[in-house]
């Protein structure tokens, strides 16, 4: 079962995610990169199944790509990404939906600002300061709740994520020893911390 | 037989006349140059003069069409904006599947294959554009670095590799044997960019106003400022008025 959380403060947004890939009772890999960079400056941290995990995230990623080559070189906001990403969703709902509980985050250059979205497999879309998918939800909203306010730096966001993290190695009964922290802010999308490389096959 | 089946059909003689005047179209276009240097290849293009009231910017010529790869067309502007939106889905779409990027002689073979497929169909005519697509080839896996590429494609579908070209324009055919005349291989970009330059300037009233230039190189592209080309222009001039002078005195 994925874990990904996501904390929005002033300037960036933090997103978090276990590096696992399971099924049934094998574990193929310990070193996945769940947090997908969709666009230069947004990333979305993915849950579910592998293929449903890799293909709609590389859908929506070639998606953008292509927007930005057609338009000039426009990027598309934080917010439109967010909602052709639903839209995906909603259309393949009643055909064959994709298994994907996702957090995107993103830093919009034109209004200085980041944002954060949830969606989940049934394209519900919400904005929201602070989230988490998963079983992590249960053990880390309440932590969240409790830490999140306005106007955090970028060290107290990675903080409530590494909090969070914490709380997940005592309490969940699911070992999680891997996880990978994305910071995207002005600069673009960077690999804060991992615990296993990605790049190692 | 009814002759409505398809608007390309065989002439007794062997042409195709809608491809044919498809290529006429081509020459009625503005003129684009790409030449292709040792590390480098530049495309030049002919900026016709606009109406007062247009806005310049949203006049593109020279597009990309993947991350590295770019396209100038000459012809039709319509049938360009067509086929290079077709192009920049199909580059996304190999991508998706291969995770990689197309090399551009895939995809001046993926623009040829389907401008054929416009001249063998029924109620369709043939795209009235050629294009010149540019870009670098991937580095080999020995380590050798990426090698400069000019992929020309035209409305009857067929596509080839060139070190210089030129499409478009109605004397497309004498400025083609300026370049055969005055191209050296490997040259560096300062030279690629005058050869360019100096071959546009056969067809274009001087001046940076009517011309874009785009530089591409192996870690980029970009093109080149107005004030760049015009110190070229100048240059090329001062040299021409030089030789003149030259000539003048040796006589």
């Amino acid at each position: 079962m994925d874990t990904v959380f996501g904390v929005k403060y002033d300037g960036g947004v933090v997103i978090a995610a276990d590096q696992g890939n399971a099924r049934s009772i094998l574990m193929y890999q310990r070193n996945l990169d769940k947090v997908v960079p969709l666009s230069s400056h947004s990333a979305v941290g993915v849950s579910g199944p592998n293929a449903d995990l890799v293909n709609f995230s590389e859908y929506i990623q070639k998606n953008i790509a292509l927007y930005e080559l057609s338009n000039d070189g426009m990027k598309l906001s934080t917010h439109a990404q967010a909602n052709f990403m639903r839209g995906e969703l909603a259309a393949a709902l009643r055909r064959g939906p994709y298994q994907v509980n996702v957090l995107l985050g993103g830093y919009d250059e034109s209004t200085e600002s980041s944002s954060l979205y949830f969606l989940d497999y049934l394209a519900s879309l919400q904005k929201v300061n602070y989230g988490c998918q998963g079983y992590a939800s249960s053990f880390c909203l309440s932590i969240m709740d409790r830490d999140w306010k306005e106007g955090l730096t970028e060290d107290e966001a990675v903080a409530i994520v590494e909090h969070c993290m914490q709380e997940l190695h005592t309490r969940f009964l699911i070992a999680q020893p891997n996880f990978i922290i994305k910071v995207i802010d002005k600069d673009g999308v960077k690999t804060s911390k991992f615990g296993a490389d990605p790049a190692d096959t | 037989m009814s002759y409505d089946r398809a608007i390309t059909v065989f002439s007794p003689d062997g042409h195709l006349f809608q491809v044919e005047y498809a290529m006429e179209a081509v020459r009625r276009g503005s003129t684009a140059i790409g030449v292709r240097g040792k590390d480098c290849v530049v495309l030049a293009v002919e900026r016709r003069a606009l109406a007062k009231l247009q806005d310049p910017r949203t006049i593109r010529k020279i597009v990309s069409v993947d991350n590295r790869s770019v396209l100038a067309f000459a012809g039709l502007t319509a049938d360009a904006r067509v086929l290079i939106n077709k192009t920049r889905l199909e580059a996304q779409s190999y991508r998706l599947t291969c995770e990689d990027a197309p090399s551009v002689e895939y995809l001046a073979r993926y623009i040829a294959r389907t401008q054929q497929k416009y001249t063998q169909r029924g109620g369709v005519r043939p795209f009235g554009i050629a294009t010149l697509i540019a870009g670098f080839s991937d580095p080999t896996t020995e380590g050798e670095e990426g090698k400069p590429v000019l992929y020309q494609t035209d409305p009857a579908g067929t596509h080839s590799s060139w070190r210089a070209q030129v499409i478009g324009g109605r004397n497309a055919k004498s400025l083609r044997e300026f370049l055969e005349k005055n191209y050296e291989d490997d040259m560096d970009e300062d030279k690629s960019v005058r050869l360019a330059i100096q071959s546009l300037l056969e067809v274009v009233d001087s001046g940076a106003k009517n011309m874009e230039i785009m530089i591409v190189k192996a870690d980029g592209k970009a093109f080149m400022e107005e004030s760049a080309i015009d110190a070229v222009v100048k240059k090329i001039e001062e040299e021409a008025e030089e030789s003149k002078e030259a000539k003048k005195s040796s006589d």
